[in-house]
């Protein structure tokens, strides 16, 4: 379970371009949950990800996760317990290695990695039996740098890495946002099935709407660095795109401008 | 050139090549520009022969300053990771303090070790010239830290290495320590220069403060050659390549100073690396336009 409490983070405190990412954030989320985060630009939602994840650190507020308070624990110390696939396909893998360097790499996070080989012949099948669920070929290309796939493929496979060890929280920023619509299905959709098949407990921030509603136990929305609303059950079954929207009006206090909200 | 600067040559060479494997780690695998290895060098000639001179088995002298070349790149590392300070002048930083600090450890610019015992003098045979066996004695030692190297970098650790290089968000995100990495990079990148500095100065016969100037351009005319040659990103290759660059570059060296006719005497080494790694710099982009032309 992860709860987060209170978080403030500013940005540029004092100076002409402060910016109150942050403002007294409260989230809680139980083991195994999927939730979905909307907001406009600068709501915060990154911002959260970042929170958690170790690369912007809080002012005040704490996050919990399973009883470990994370304090000012340093990113490559919480990724025994965070995950993550970022917006750029080009940053979550590392484009000079191989393939199967690249799954090595994930295969130890959390762990300590010492002297042992960093591939071996039991790794390389589990990777090529990980990789032939995307359906891509991948799994005959082990050996290839990963700089020559494309983007959609990079990204497919900064989840399986994401996934190859348990994590107490996936975050899942924007992960399609860069991609091609038919990718971006393709991307979505193993998404949901890698999440289902290992019972992630996820934070996924999109862009669109309707994914939010579609996908997910829970969606929440950021506004001015809070959460504005919380709906899941058998209130979100019954909320559609358009209402959704009217609410996020709402919030905003005016009309909606970008068009990316709208489509998707 | 004669057969004896051939194989005078071929020494050199394979010294510079542990500072070519070293070069490579920092520039190529971490993407740190290290400027150190200009201190790092001398730093190893220094201590080694001071040690040597003070009655130090020679070996162990070595060894000393082996180690004190990867202490200086941790300090480099140490002022990057730590107190924020760019790659680039951390290493500046670092380099003109070695250059006090050496001057320090031998108490004068130069230290002559001709008449002191050095490692070479325990692999003095009587069937192979001395001017042969130590070429060769080097070949091993830089055969056996590229292979250790091969190794290291196949390792959990050392993949983490590399991607720290390459990605250090990606890496972060892994659970890379990358702060460490960077000082565990750096720190093994000097103390293998240290350690070709020991066996210039027990080759040459001398530790001299001046003898670091320019380390840093050779080690990359090195790799900028090695890399030239062979276009594979294997690191298996590559190790080798830097090596082979490190040779070929001293044979052109010494060909360019040994043929009368051009007229290039010792003062214009400088000159001749930087015109030889320009060279090499365009080789690649001749070829692609040959290729270009012929399709």
């Amino acid at each position: 379970m992860l709860k987060a409490d209170n978080l403030h983070i500013t940005f540029n405190a004092g100076s002409p371009i402060e910016t109150r990412a942050l403002r007294g954030l409260s989230l809680e989320i139980p083991t195994g949950q999927f939730v979905t985060v909307i907001g406009s630009n600068g709501a915060g939602k990154s911002t959260l990800l970042n929170a958690i994840s170790g690369e912007a650190m809080l002012d005040r507020g704490s996050i919990v996760i399973d009883g470990t308070e994370l304090g000012r624990m340093p990113v490559w110390r919480r990724a025994a317990r965070v995950a993550r696939v970022f917006q750029d396909p080009l940053l979550g893998t590392c484009e000079d290695l191989t393939i199967e360097e690249n799954l090595a790499l994930a295969a130890s996070r959390g762990g300590r990695r010492g002297l042992r080989r960093a591939l071996g012949s039991n790794m390389r099948s589990e990777f090529r039996e990980r990789l032939a669920i995307l359906g891509l070929g991948l799994e005959d290309r082990l050996q290839d740098r990963i700089g020559l796939l494309s983007g959609g493929q990079r990204q497919a496979v900064s989840l399986l890495m994401a996934a190859l060890r348990p994590s107490r929280i996936l975050l899942l920023d924007e992960h399609t946002a860069a991609l091609d619509p038919r990718i971006a299905a393709f991307v979505l959709d193993i998404t949901r099935r890698i999440v289902a098949e290992r019972k992630l407990t996820t934070l996924m921030v999109t862009h669109s709407m309707r994914q939010a509603l579609e996908i997910g136990d829970r969606t929440i929305m950021l506004h001015q660095g809070q959460v504005v609303l919380d709906v899941a059950g058998e209130a979100r079954t019954r909320l559609d795109v358009p209402q959704l929207l009217e609410l996020f009006e709402r919030v905003r206090g005016e009309t909606v401008w970008d068009d990316a909200l709208l489509l998707g | 050139m004669s057969w004896y600067a051939l194989w005078g040559a071929l020494e050199i060479g394979f010294i510079y090549g542990l500072v070519a494997l070293g070069v490579l780690i920092s520039f190529r695998i971490l993407r740190f520009p290290d400027l150190t290895v200009d201190g790092s060098f001398p730093l190893g000639a220094a201590v080694a022969a001071t040690l040597i001179v003070a009655g130090w088995e020679p070996f162990s002298a070595t060894l000393v300053a082996t180690l004190a070349g990867g202490l200086a790149g941790a300090i480099t590392g140490w002022l990057n990771v730590r107190l924020r300070i760019m790659d680039l002048l951390a290493s500046i930083l670092m380099m003109i303090a070695l250059y006090s600090i050496n001057l320090r450890i031998m108490g004068r610019p130069n230290v002559p070790l001709i008449t002191e015992p050095t490692v070479f003098s325990f692999f003095e045979l009587d069937t192979v010239p001395e001017y042969i066996s130590r070429p060769l004695l080097v070949l091993a030692v830089v055969v056996a830290i590229k292979l250790a190297l091969d190794w290291y970098l196949g390792t959990r650790t050392g993949l983490a290495l590399r991607a720290t290089g390459s990605n250090p968000r990606m890496a972060r995100a892994q659970g890379v320590a990358t702060g460490v990495m960077v000082l565990a990079g750096l720190a093994l990148s000097n103390a293998l220069c240290a350690l070709g500095g020991a066996l210039f100065a027990q080759s040459q016969g001398v530790s001299d403060i001046s003898m670091g100037i320019g380390t840093i351009v050779i080690g990359l005319a090195a790799v900028i050659v090695g890399e030239s040659l062979f276009s594979s990103r294997k690191l298996i290759v590559m190790t080798a390549a830097v090596v082979l660059g490190a040779v070929l570059y001293r044979l052109f060296v010494a060909l360019a100073l040994n043929a009368d006719f051009i007229g290039l005497q010792a003062q214009d080494l400088n000159l001749i690396t930087a015109v030889l790694v320009t060279i090499f710099l365009v080789v690649p982009l001749l070829r692609q336009k040959l290729r270009e032309r012929r399709n």
